[in-house]
């Protein structure tokens, strides 16, 4: 799971509204929510993450970004079910992510994120998905440089005084075993409790505490 | 919406992680070296040899069932920003409900101990443990005057709650609700109609052998009881906790209803159960608790009350009060939207050190808790398998009929779902009872959040529960309550007042579940 989440701006979301916004009492069925990234960066999108709050489906437009340095918009999802009946509760307020996987266009070079919200229902006063986060692909791991002193180590040849020592062999094979050991002990870390209520035998109660 | 394989991995740490302390686990690993001295087991196929005895002594299969345990108890994981009260209940206005409404309980419970001047906990003096002990197995002889305890809440009070449950999101002007829905429940949650639920038991269908029905199928009946007898008797023998649990669909045999709900609910009762028991019931002798007095109220109140079950009386304060000691059933709590009480020991509050859960399992009973356990002292007279089962029965099921959540077994979704199904399938009957003031839900109401427990004899009620286990759901619940309403019908359309129609509906007794469910889901011409 990565952990790094891309710096970017989340625009308030507009509505699309027929006519006019004021005088129209009906809600919108239709948000735009547009996710920025700072000026001349882009990012290649592993994960899409956030949490709903009444979105029925969802809609995500990248604007990538050519070698060339011309931007063009495409669509990577298109109308993901974000609750499968959306006159009822079920995924109403859930925590989802939309994985590099799932989506149409290689999410690559992506300068900003255009996210379209829809509501069929006429049931919820008003809906929008939170806590947009942006996770970016993780590079390979980059190779740590091997200091050069270290390899200079490995390359020593003749051997110093060693009266006195025990055999190096000896001492790291026993280190294995210990550390191989504590390994074992750690793994072995059980959920089971141990069936205790009391604080040092004592279960003597008053009030109940309310925080 | 993770990806499957990225789904299954993370459920397969979860269940590895939770089964690696338990005694089970052990067990698997002392045979697993044991069995290196056998002759059969040789170096170079190690691997598939140790495997291969654990398959054939029997081990594979426990491993297997508490799998499945894990796979029905715990909910699948979440997404991983999600934070723990998402798990426990996902909607954040039945969160707030639920937590205002615990501490309108511990509310009471608190003023009920400044009123009466006694402590929630204290340590018996020995002379008193000492007394216990002598008659832990004849409590009910026992006759303390509990008149000024009163029972925490009754499911009427509960009831009020949950009517009063809106979603804040939710458009509820007059013209949007009104004219959709005639009940009393006002949230939005997902329920199954008609259709679906034909879908979902399609076991219980007109055309498939049912026990609890004894008329006349194209099968007979006698024939279909031999064979399913036969059957049961196998599947007892295979030991299969997803075998029984399919079987249990079409009813368990009496002789065979205690072998297959333990197994179905992977209680083994091993040595080590015992004595876990045993553990429990030395702090029950050790602490006398304020839920004590609430429990003893209650089995005074209801079950000794009961034709069937006052001779369990005794049983019923074992099982409860060690169920009150037991914190392994604090851990249903990762997924049930309720949250234990806590308090802080000698005062020191708000030291995270001192701090405790109150009572010890978390659960504070309400009138009608000890229902719950009544029907299963038929079944177990060994207290401790008893106990087990029942502890087991509650964390699956029953703690969902008392929390507020929008889970399709919790109760609101039983009452949204019983409501529906009256008003689809019944509307002429719903639109009467609610012109007259009598809600259908005000007289089901007490029926799903004890589960039908002290209203239907007990072979109905057994046979009623064979399909929660078998279903994994308390959905049959709302459908049943819907059904008594359909077949008492003629008579509530006479009826011009709540008493009235609280009368029709007063003794169940004498109804058969099975035919009412059946004819309910799949005759009913719509």
């Amino acid at each position: 799971m990565s952990i790094n989440t891309v710096a970017c701006t989340v625009k308030p979301a507009v509505t699309l509204q027929l006519g006019d916004a004021k005088a129209d009492t009906s809600r919108p069925g239709v948000y735009v929510i547009d996710v920025t990234l700072p000026i001349g960066q882009t990012v290649n999108i592993q994960d899409i993450s956030f949490k709903n709050y009444y979105t029925a489906y969802l809609t995500v437009r990248l604007l990538r970004r050519s070698d060339e340095g011309a931007a063009r918009w495409a669509t990577c999802l298109t109308n993901h079910c974000l609750m499968p009946s959306p006159h009822t509760e079920e995924g109403a307020q859930d925590y989802c992510s939309i994985y590099r996987h799932q989506m149409l266009i290689k999410p690559d070079n992506v300068a900003s994120v255009r996210l379209i919200l829809r509501q069929p229902s006429s049931s919820w006063l008003s809906f929008s998905i939170e806590d947009i986060k942006i996770h970016p692909c993780l590079n390979k791991e980059p190779e740590i440089d091997i200091p050069g002193w270290l390899s200079d180590l490995t390359h020593v040849d003749q051997r110093p005084d060693i009266q006195g020592i025990p055999d190096p062999q000896m001492v790291s094979s026993s280190i294995q075993q210990m550390w191989a050991l504590t390994e074992v002990m750690q793994t072995n870390q059980s959920t089971a409790s141990i069936g205790r209520f009391d604080v040092d035998g004592c279960y003597d109660i008053d009030l109940l505490s309310f925080t | 919406m993770m990806d499957e394989e990225t789904e299954l991995s993370l459920t397969t740490a979860q269940i590895v992680q939770r089964l690696k302390g338990t005694n089970l686990h052990s067990q698997i690993e002392r045979q697993a070296k044991e069995c290196l001295h056998r002759p059969e087991i040789k170096l170079e196929s190690l691997k598939e040899d140790v495997r291969n005895f654990l398959k054939d002594s029997g081990w594979e299969r426990k491993l297997q069932n508490a799998v499945y345990r894990e796979l029905h108890v715990q909910p699948p994981p979440g997404h991983p920003t999600a934070p723990p009260e998402h798990t426990k209940e996902p909607l954040a206005y039945m969160r707030k409900a639920q937590a205002s409404w615990e501490k309108r309980i511990l509310k009471s419970l608190n003023s009920m101990c400044t009123e009466l001047g006694v402590p929630l906990a204290r340590k018996r003096p020995a002379v008193e443990q000492k007394e216990l002990t002598s008659k832990w197995n004849e409590m009910g002889t026992d006759e303390p005057d509990l008149s000024s305890f009163r029972p925490v809440y009754a499911p009427k009070d509960f009831l009020e709650v949950l009517i009063s449950l809106r979603n804040p999101n939710h458009d509820s002007s007059e013209e949007a609700s009104a004219k959709s829905h005639w009940g009393l429940i006002r949230v939005p949650l997902c329920v199954r109609d008609i259709a679906q639920m034909k879908e979902a038991y399609s076991e219980l269908s007109l055309t498939s052998g049912q026990l609890g029905i004894d008329d006349l199928t194209h099968v007979p009946p006698d024939l279909f009881e031999s064979e399913h007898v036969r059957i049961g008797k196998k599947v007892v023998i295979g030991q299969e906790s997803a075998a029984a649990q399919q079987y249990s669909r079409q009813g368990c045999p009496t002789g065979l209803r205690a072998d297959l709900w333990a197994c179905i609910l992977n209680s083994t009762n091993e040595p080590e159960d015992i004595m876990y028991y045993e553990q429990l019931k030395a702090g029950v002798i050790h602490h006398d608790l304020l839920v004590d007095k609430l429990i003893y109220k209650d089995v005074k109140l209801t079950a000794s009350n009961d034709d069937y079950y006052f001779v369990f009386e005794d049983y019923l304060y074992q099982v409860l009060l060690c169920f009150s000691r037991d914190t392994a059933v604090l851990d249903h709590f990762t997924y049930n939207s309720a949250t234990p009480p806590k308090s802080y020991i000698q005062g020191r509050v708000g030291v995270e050190e001192f701090a405790v859960v109150y009572p010890p399992n978390g659960v504070i009973p309400f009138h009608g808790f000890s229902m719950y356990v009544a029907p299963l002292c038929f079944l177990y007279n060994e207290p401790s398998k008893l106990y087990q089962v029942f502890r087991e029965m509650y964390v699956r099921y029953f703690f969902r009929l008392h929390s507020i959540s929008s889970s399709a077994s919790g109760i609101v979704s039983l009452c949204l779902q019983f409501e529906r199904l009256l008003q689809s399938q019944m509307p002429q009957l719903f639109y009467h009872l609610r012109e007259i003031g009598a809600q259908p839900l005000r007289i089901a109401f007490k029926w799903m959040v004890r589960a039908f427990s002290g209203y239907l004899s007990t072979d109905q009620l057994l046979l009623l529960w064979d399909r929660i286990l078998g279903y994994d759901s308390l959905e049959i619940l709302a459908v049943l309550a819907a059904a008594v309403f359909a077949f008492r019908a003629e008579n509530l359309m006479e009826v011009s007042s709540l008493a009235t129609a609280e009368a029709v509906l007063a003794d169940l007794s004498t109804l058969k579940v099975m035919p009412l469910i059946q004819i309910f889901l799949f005759a009913t011409v719509i």
